[in-house]
C-alpha cells in the first residue's frame, strides 16, 4: 500500500511523527536540522495541528511540556546547542511524567562548534543533561527507514511510560538520501485521563514536580525510579550482525555503525573475522547482552564520533578480562570505513 | 452555632468561591498574593469557566497556586509559563490558560517568553505579581525593585551604576502589536482591589471573545521582605510604587474597549 519515496533523513523524522499522531511541533532554527522544521510549518497547519516556530529552544521545550501536559503528542527537536538548552525543561517533563518527543540531530562541538555530524552528546542525551534523578529512552536511528521509524516508536515509548524519549540521529544521517517505506498513520492514541482538558465532571488534575516538604515529594521520585527498572527490563534494543564466529566485535551506533559496516565487509573479505554489536536504544544500554557476548568473544572495538562516550558504556558492560579499544572521529568530521579498517588490521594482525 | 447562623441566613452575601479549594493560604500575613488569587477564583465563578480554566504556577511564592483553585493546573519552570500557556491554548482554543507570575520569574528570567508570548498575540492572560522584590528567595532583588531600596543583595539600597534601572513592565509590553488588554492595578486599599478586579475581569473577557493577549500587572505587598507591618505595607506601596508605577490601562484595543462598554451598559 506504502510505496517508497526517497527522503532525506530529516524530514523522514517530521514524516514519522506526523504519521505517529504528533499533534503539536515547537522548534528553533539551527543546522542541520532546519529541514525539519520548515517541512513542519508546512505539513502541520495542512494536517489542522499545531506549529509554533519559538523565540528559543527554552520556549519550544516548555511549549512541548504545555502540550503534553494537556494531553497531545508532542515533539521538538534542535541540534546540539540548542539541545543544552532544552534540557532544564528535559528535567521538568521528567519530573512530571510526561511523554514527549525530542530530536538531536548532533553536530560538531563543544562550544558553537559546526554543522558536521557527530555523536558528542551522548552522555548528555543518556546520562541525564539536566538536573536532578531522571533518564529518558534514548533511540538511535543509522538509516534514513529508521529515522522515520524510531520517531513513531518514540512516541509509542513516550506514552507507555509517561516520560521523555529522545531520537540521537547525528548530522550526516538527517542530511542522508534513501529510500523510505512511508508507514500508516497510527489512528488509536491512548487514553490519558490525567492530562489538563478542563475539570468537566472530574476532580481537578493537576501536573507538577514539586512539594513543599521533601518527605512530601519522595513518592513521586520514587515512582520515577521504578519506572526506569521497567524501561532497563523491558525496552533493550540492539542489533548483531556476523557474531556467530566473531573474533572481534565492533561497538557502533548511528552513522559510525554505517562505517562500521563497510569495514566490517572489507575485513571479513581479507579473511578477518570481524562481527558487529550495535545498541540501538542507547539508555537502556544493552548491558546483559554484551556482558553474554563478551564470555564468548574478548576483542572488542569501539567506533565512535566524539572523544570516547559509548566506550565508557561498553567497558562497564563487559567482563574485566574483555580487551576494548577505540577508534574514533570528532568534532564534526565523518568516519570512514578505512580508519575502522586501519584500527581492526592493528588488533587482529 | 455558628453553623446554624450561617443556615438561617436568607441571602449569602460574600463565601467561598467555587473556583477556590478549602485549603489555607500558606503566604505570609499580609502578602498580596492571597487577594489577587481570591479575585482571579472569583472572576472565574462570575464567568462560569471553572471548567475551562487552566492555572499555569510560575516558581516564586506562588508556585503551589494550583493547589489553592478549585480546577486544572500545573507548574511551569522558573519564567517559562507563558510558553507553557501558548502551547495549551494552541492545541485546546476552548480551554482558558492563564498564567500567575512574580517579578523575578516574568521579568527577569521569564522576559523572553512574556515578551514573544505578547509579540505573537497568544490569546492567553497574564497575572503579573509586582511586589519589587524575591519573596520565595528570600528577599533581593527584583528587576522591579525601586532605585534606592533594601533588598538583601542591595543592602546599601539598588544603586543604579551597579544595579540597573527598574523595569516598567506594562509601558515595555504595550507597545507590541499583539498585546490587546495591559494594565496596571494595586492591592493597597479595598477601592484599589475593586478596581484590579475589573481589569483582571476584562482581561479574561478579552481572552474569552479571543482578542489577543491580556496582562495585568498588580502591584502587591510583601511585607515579610520590605521588613514592615502588614498595614505599612500598604502604606510603603502607596508611598513609594505609586509613583514609579502609575496606575491606569497601558493598552486598551478597540475591540476591548467594546467589550468594556458592553458591560457598562449591562
Ligand atoms: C532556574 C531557577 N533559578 C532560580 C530559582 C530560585 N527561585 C525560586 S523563586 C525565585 C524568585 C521569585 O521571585 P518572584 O518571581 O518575584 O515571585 P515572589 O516569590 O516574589 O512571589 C527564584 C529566583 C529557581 N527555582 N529556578
Ligand atoms: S515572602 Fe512576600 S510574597 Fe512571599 S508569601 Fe511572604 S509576603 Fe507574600
Amino acid at each position: 500500500m506504502f510505496e517508497k519515496t526517497l527522503m532525506a533523513g530529516n524530514i523522514a523524522i517530521a514524516e514519522g511523527a506526523i504519521s505517529a499522531g504528533c499533534h503539536a511541533y515547537f522548534g528553533y532554527p539551527i543546522t542541520p536540522q532546519n529541514e525539519i522544521l520548515e517541512h513542519m510549518s508546512k505539513r502541520m497547519p495542512e494536517e489542522g495541528r499545531v506549529f509554533v516556530q519559538t523565540e528559543s529552544e527554552i520556549a519550544a521545550i516548555n511549549m512541548v511540556h504545555g502540550a503534553a501536559a494537556s494531553g497531545c503528542r508532542a515533539m521538538t527537536t534542535t541540534s546540539s546547542p540548542g539541545f543544552s538548552l532544552k534540557q532544564e525543561g528535559i528535567s521538568y517533563l521528567a519530573g512530571a511524567n510526561l511523554p514527549a518527543v525530542i530530536v538531536n540531530v548532533m553536530r560538531g562541538g563543544p562550544g558553537l562548534g559546526n554543522i558536521g555530524g557527530a555523536q558528542g552528546d551522548y552522555f548528555q542525551a543518556t546520562k541525564g543533561g539536566g538536573h536532578g534523578d531522571y533518564r529518558v529512552i534514548v533511540l538511535a536511528p543509522a538509516t534514513v527507514q529508521e529515522m522515520m521509524d524510531f520517531t513513531m516508536l518514540a512516541f509509542e515509548l513516550a506514552d507507555k511510560y509517561r516520560n521523555p524519549t529522545i531520537v540521537l540521529p547525528d548530522g550526516f544521517l538527517g542530511q542522508a538520501i534513501e529510500p523510505v517505506t512511508m508507514r500508516a498513520p497510527v489512528t488509536k492514541l491512548p487514553e490519558k485521563p490525567w492530562a489538563i482538558t478542563g475539570a468537566v465532571g472530574r476532580a481537578k488534575n493537576i501536573i507538577n514536580s514539586f512539594a513543599m516538604e521533601p518527605i512530601n515529594d519522595q513518592p513521586r521520585i520514587e515512582l520515577i525510579r521504578q519506572k526506569l527498572e521497567r524501561i532497563r527490563q523491558d525496552e533493550v534494543r540492539f542489533e548483531s550482525i556476523n557474531l556467530d564466529d566473531a573474533a572481534l566485535v565492533i561497538v557502533a551506533y548511528g552513522s559510525a555503525f554505517r562505517s562500521a559496516m563497510t569495514a566490517m565487509q572489507m575485513a571479513r573479505e581479507e579473511g578477518l573475522k570481524v562481527g558487529i554489536f550495535r545498541p540501538i536504544t542507547l539508555f537502556p544500554f544493552p548491558i546483559k547482552p554484551l556482558s553474554d557476548l563478551s564470555r564468548k568473544v574478548k576483542r572488542f572495538l569501539v567506533a565512535e564520533m566524539s572523544f570516547g562516550q559509548l566506550i565508557e558504556d561498553v567497558r562497564l558492560s563487559l567482563g574485566a578480562d574483555a580487551q576494548v579499544e577505540l577508534v574514533n572521529q570528532f568534532g564534526g568530521v565523518p568516519m570512514s570505513a578505512d580508519e575502522i579498517l586501519e584500527a581492526i588490521e592493528k588488533i587482529m594482525k | 452555632m455558628a453553623q446554624l447562623e450561617y443556615n438561617e441566613l436568607e441571602t449569602i452575601l460574600y463565601q467561598k468561591p467555587e473556583a477556590l479549594e478549602e485549603h489555607p493560604f500558606h503566604f505570609c500575613p499580609g502578602c498580596g498574593h492571597g487577594i489577587a488569587l481570591r479575585l482571579v477564583a472569583e472572576i472565574i465563578d462570575e464567568l462560569e469557566i471553572r471548567e475551562r480554566a487552566i492555572c499555569v504556577a510560575s516558581i516564586g511564592c506562588s508556585v503551589n497556586s494550583y493547589e489553592y483553585f478549585n480546577f486544572d493546573g500545573l507548574e511551569s519552570a522558573h519564567g517559562r509559563a507563558p510558553a507553557v500557556a501558548t502551547a495549551i491554548k494552541r492545541c485546546h482554543p476552548h480551554l482558558i490558560p492563564f498564567t500567575y507570575q512574580g517579578d523575578g520569574d516574568l521579568a527577569a528570567i521569564g522576559t523572553a517568553e512574556i515578551v514573544h508570548a505578547c509579540a505573537r498575540g497568544e490569546n492567553i492572560t497574564t497575572i503579573f505579581i509586582n511586589n519589587a522584590i524575591y519573596g520565595m528567595t528570600g528577599g533581593q532583588m527584583a528587576p522591579t525593585t525601586l532605585t534606592g531600596m533594601y533588598s538583601t543583595s542591595t543592602p546599601a539600597g539598588r544603586k543604579p551604576s551597579l544595579a540597573g534601572y527598574p523595569i516598567r513592565v506594562c509601558e515595555m509590553l504595550s507597545t507590541l502589536e499583539g498585546t490587546a488588554y495591559i494594565s496596571r492595578v494595586a492591592l493597597h486599599s479595598p477601592a484599589a482591589v475593586r478596581k484590579a478586579k475589573q481589569a483582571i475581569k476584562l482581561a479574561f473577557r478579552t481572552q474569552l471573545a479571543g482578542l489577543g493577549m491580556s496582562l495585568v500587572e498588580v502591584l502587591s505587598p510583601c511585607p515579610t521582605n520590605w521588613r514592615v507591618e502588614p498595614v505599612k505595607a500598604l502604606e510603603w506601596l502607596a508611598e513609594n510604587m505609586l509613583p514609579y508605577y502609575p496606575l491606569g490601562e497601558y493598552k486598551v484595543i478597540d475591540a476591548v474597549a467594546a467589550l468594556k462598554k458592553e458591560d457598562h451598559h449591562a
